[in-house]
């Protein structure tokens, strides 16, 4: 039973050495999306302290809207932009609607907001697009469909094109947020936001232009990965789940922290997957992947409550 | 209108017309009058100090004056028109800079950011422009960060620059806080108790970057302090309050010798 715990995977992973590739590949591409939805978890949280338990249903709605805009007869990239229009609304509305008026109320009173807003927005979705699952429209974006097989080692690594084209466009929207944050003024407001609300006020910053857009980024954030896994799995509101393995990645990499967002999305990505491979399928029947990244999450939680990344809270007396 | 012509100070500065003046404002929070019907104006390029003991109101009225208190009676003049109810962030936006009295600094952000932002209010490109950090965006952060630079050269921070502002002594937290709100090259410097909790040489320091600031900018400063005798010799003119109620207004030699202000401070034989 040891020897195959501690020893066979690793026989194994040195034995066939493509097929290992190919494991990272795969575990790299869920863990690159992982850590954009956490983005848009962490962008919420840092300017507002509200966690958003409606990023997965953004998910789903902006996937929902595309796909409904194309069957309507929207070219396909109009459609893109409209559905940008949409999720720029659904921000506007939620600060005017939900968050505006519960400035100041616990942070429980407004977590139990955004579940309402879910609730709100699959009831909308059912009603607008049909509960039924649909077909992303991959080919129609240009999002190319095929494979690229290499043969490190003499071996067989199979790179599917749309798998390339998520893990180039995640990286680039996650480089373009990071630049944002950082060299912008906006992107310090922000920032400014969620350390010190008075003093953010002091300086100028509108407390409702910033929710208003760190909303509207968690909806860019939300389409992007909506259309990635649409194109892997369908349009469905099953999609939804795939935004809760973000609540790992958050606890993993710490709340506030954007590098840990990045980092604990693309390990738990890898992980989960090698777990599965070497561990999962031949020691436990498999299907691991739905609770492995929670387990990891608690074990690292049991040591580092604040996560890898997370603010030490300490508070000097 | 009166008093256009302003006065000219002891070492021969000259201060302007009123740049803000507070008309009759009183303040309560439920059935406690923090400020009661209280009137003085601000001079353009002056140092006016507001002093009072603990719980003289002084803080709230610092509050009113940059909109995050709303008071239920009187006006807020401001360069001459009447300003109405704002919100705080945009009375920043009219060039209302301040500090805070327990510090209000972005702690996990460096310094050179937490000065950044005070440039906030001189942002005019879109977001979008910011986002694909083009034209007039680009030319912005650039024009803001020199000026930034200016400000932390000129309050001697230079060396802390990359600094995350959690890790900073609270002397060089207060002078931070004091860069972000220059930064915004402000009409008015609100400062809430810049030297509280400091030592006498650290004092000494706040009181020269005051004086230079005032000087070196020609900024007005609107400060509050409960220590007497720094504020006595920094300020052009001074308001004791007392109880939510103003007790003396003058010159700091008028003050000294008012017996109102005395009482207060040392406490009268009843």
């Amino acid at each position: 039973m040891l020897t195959e715990i501690f020893i066979t995977p690793f026989a194994d992973m040195v034995a066939a050495p493509d097929f290992l590739m190919q494991v990272l590949w795969e575990g790299l591409v869920s863990g690159i999306l992982y850590a954009l939805i956490a983005l848009g978890f962490v962008l919420i949280f840092r300017s507002s302290r509200i966690f958003n338990f409606a990023q997965g249903i953004m998910v789903v709605f902006a996937a929902l809207t595309l796909v409904g805009l194309y069957a309507m007869g929207v070219p396909a990239w109009i459609a893109v932009g409209l559905t940008l229009v949409v999720m720029f609304i659904l921000a506007v509305s939620i600060e005017r609607i939900v968050l505006r008026p519960l400035v100041g109320q616990p942070d429980i009173i407004l977590f139990m907001a955004t579940i309402g807003i879910t609730l709100f927005l699959i009831g909308l979705g059912e009603i607008i697009f049909g509960g039924e699952n649909k077909v992303m429209i991959t080919e129609e974006l240009g999002i190319p469909t095929g494979d690229t097989v290499l043969e490190p080692w003499d071996g067989l690594l199979i790179l599917q094109h749309l798998d390339i084209t998520v893990v180039v466009v995640a990286t680039l929207l996650v480089a373009a947020l990071l630049a944002f944050l950082n060299y912008t003024q906006m992107g310090r407001a922000i920032r400014a936001l969620g350390d010190d609300h008075q003093a953010a006020l002091s300086v100028g910053i509108s407390l409702q232009t910033v929710w208003v857009l760190v909303w509207f980024i968690a909806g860019i954030i939300a389409l992007v990965t909506g259309i990635a896994w649409g194109a892997r799995a369908g349009v469905s509101f099953a999609l939804e789940v795939i935004a809760y393995k973000a609540l790992p990645v958050l606890m993993l990499g710490g709340l506030e922290s954007i590098t840990g967002a990045i980092i604990g999305g693309l390990m738990i990505g890898i992980l989960e997957k090698l777990f599965e491979i070497y561990w999962g399928q031949p020691l436990l029947g498999g299907n691991t992947e739905t609770w492995f990244a929670f387990v990891l999450a608690l074990v690292v939680l049991l040591f580092r409550p604040q996560g890898l990344f997370g603010e030490r809270i300490i508070e000097r007396v | 209108m009166k008093d256009t012509d302003g006065y000219m100070t002891e070492d021969g500065r000259q201060i302007g017309g009123v740049l803000m003046e507070m008309k009759n404002i009183t303040l309560r929070f439920g059935g406690v009058v923090a400020i009661q019907d209280i009137s003085f104006d601000v001079r353009e390029g002056e140092i006016r100090a507001i002093i009072g003991p603990n719980g003289a109101g002084k803080s709230s009225m610092l509050n009113v004056i940059s909109g995050f208190y709303h008071p239920q009676e009187g006006e807020v003049w401001y360069k001459g028109e009447r300003r109405p109810a704002m919100k705080p962030y945009e009375v920043a936006r009219l060039g209302v800079a301040r500090t805070f009295q327990n510090i209000a600094l972005f702690e996990g952000m460096s310094v050179l950011d937490n000065v950044m932002t005070g440039r906030l209010t001189h942002m005019h490109a879109g977001i979008g422009a910011q986002a694909l950090w083009w034209g007039t965006a680009r030319d912005e952060e650039i024009a803001n960060r020199r000026k930034v630079e200016e400000v932390i050269d000129f309050l001697e921070i230079q060396h802390i620059r990359k600094t995350p502002v959690g890790t900073l002594p609270y002397g060089l937290k207060k002078r931070v806080e004091l860069a972000r709100a220059l930064a915004a090259q402000p009409s008015i410097l609100l400062l809430d108790e810049p030297m509280a909790g400091m030592n006498v040489e650290e004092k000494e320091d706040m009181s020269r970057f005051i004086l230079d600031v005032n000087d070196e900018f020609g900024t007005t400063i609107a400060l509050i302090e409960h220590d007497m005798g720094v504020v006595m010799d920094i300020s052009d003119r001074v308001v004791v309050m007392d109880y939510g109620k103003k007790i003396g207004d003058g010159t700091p030699e008028e003050v000294r010798s008012n017996q109102d202000v005395i009482d207060a401070y040392l406490g009268v034989a009843h």
